[in-house]
């Protein structure tokens, strides 16, 4: 090998090295919130279907930066707590024809608490399979006499944010089995399906290449967990299907549309690809 | 009228004679910028915080003009020297008039 290849071989593998530092995901085992208030575990054993793929499951916070990490370590500097807030007085609100507000049937909403590890599931009726947004627009419209919340409305995802923070800390456990099964199957098998003029699945960048970098981004499992989110780029909250739409954008694919047959079935598939992950609450991502 | 406005601070509960504590507030605030157009091109007034004050035990201690270029929810980072007990007042000025006041008090040993 001559000089200037041996310059070029070490210069290569001192830039692998330094790639593979930056895009692997920290060791950190917890998320301390408030200066140990709150702590978040941000690993959990796959489930059973993922043993073959995945060692464990891990929270998508591991994979940020220092500072957006810090951001959600504290619930003062969480920009998302600003939008919980605005949940939560319209918690008290009465709206609609009947003049009630959430709080006149739920009480506080700590009555919440456990709602949104749960989610999406099997409606009442046992037709259909609803997020968490689908049960406050039902509340809405049935029992308040309100007009629906669009799926990515602010209003709507100031409401979930405000629930999800209810059950922050617990474990994500979502039924898969019984009628929610054929959803549960329907939105795995679009987690591997090749969408778009770039034919990319789900799978190939959060199963197969979590931890590396896509140009810029540095990937992760694709958890949604912490979701609602508030994500820095958008300076906003942003929901779960907010998040698969840009996805599927993203393959230059057309998208399902936030709240569809479709996207509430892959929200079950991803959601019970995390369980046993905490609710993060409100996440804070880049 | 903005809507939904609301202040908020964090102030430790104690802390030693002579100590520099970090203090944060945040107000949620649209802070429009009066730059915008609306859907028909008519200008979105300007409607911003434009003045931040703090004082403790009676002194000032932080007095802050803001311009329409500061975005939406005003967040503030500052150090405090203290040296006697007292309370915080922190007051918000806006373009409508109004005024949005929060007080904490600090126990200093």
């Amino acid at each position: 090998m001559t000089r200037k290849h041996v310059a070029a071989a070490l210069a290569l593998a001192a830039m692998t090295a330094a790639t593979a530092v930056r895009a692997d995901p920290i060791d950190e085992a917890e998320i301390s919130i408030n200066g140990g208030e709150v702590t978040l575990p941000t690993r959990a054993p796959a489930p059973a279907f993922l043993k073959d793929v995945l060692p464990e499951v891990r929270s998508g916070w591991l994979y940020r930066d220092p500072d957006t990490r810090a951001m959600q370590m504290d619930d003062f500097e969480n920009p998302a707590m600003v939008f919980v807030d605005q949940g939560l007085e319209s918690w008290d609100t009465a709206d609609g024809t009947v003049g009630k507000s959430c709080a006149d049937c739920h009480n506080d909403i700590e009555s919440m608490k456990g709602v949104r590890a749960a989610m999406p599931k099997m409606n009442k009726a046992g037709d259909s399979l609803w997020s968490l947004e689908n049960f406050i627009n039902d509340c809405r419209v049935n029992r308040m006499g309100a007009e629906e919340w669009g799926w990515n409305s602010p209003e709507m995802k100031n409401m979930t944010a405000a629930v999800s923070l209810q059950s922050r800390g617990m474990p994500v456990q979502v039924a898969i089995d019984g009628p929610a099964a054929e959803w549960w199957e329907k939105g795995r098998e679009m987690y591997y399906t090749r969408y778009g003029q770039l034919e990319m699945a789900c799978a190939n960048c959060h199963e197969d290449n979590a931890g590396r970098m896509i140009r810029a981004d540095h990937l992760s499992q694709g958890q949604i967990n912490g979701f609602p989110t508030y994500r820095l780029k958008d300076a906003g909250m942003v929901s779960s299907h907010q998040r698969f739409v840009g996805c599927v954008r993203d393959t230059r694919g057309e998208t399902f549309k936030a709240g569809s047959d479709e996207f509430r079935a892959l929200e079950l598939y991803v959601a019970s690809r995390g369980t046993g992950l905490p609710v993060e609450g409100v996440a804070v991502r880049h | 009228m903005a809507e939904n406005v609301k202040p908020r601070v964090k102030v430790p509960k104690s802390a030693s004679a002579g100590d520099v504590i970090t203090l944060k507030t945040l107000i949620s605030h649209p802070m429009e910028s009066g730059q915008r157009k609306d859907a028909d091109g008519k200008i979105i007034p300007r409607s911003i915080i434009n003045r931040f004050v703090v004082d403790f035990a009676g002194t000032n201690a932080l007095d802050v003009q803001l311009e329409p270029a500061i975005s939406t929810n005003p967040y503030f980072e500052f150090d405090v020297l203290v040296d006697k007990s007292g309370e915080f007042t922190f007051t918000w000025y806006d373009d409508d008039g109004s005024v949005y006041e929060e007080k904490q008090s600090i126990e200093v040993a």
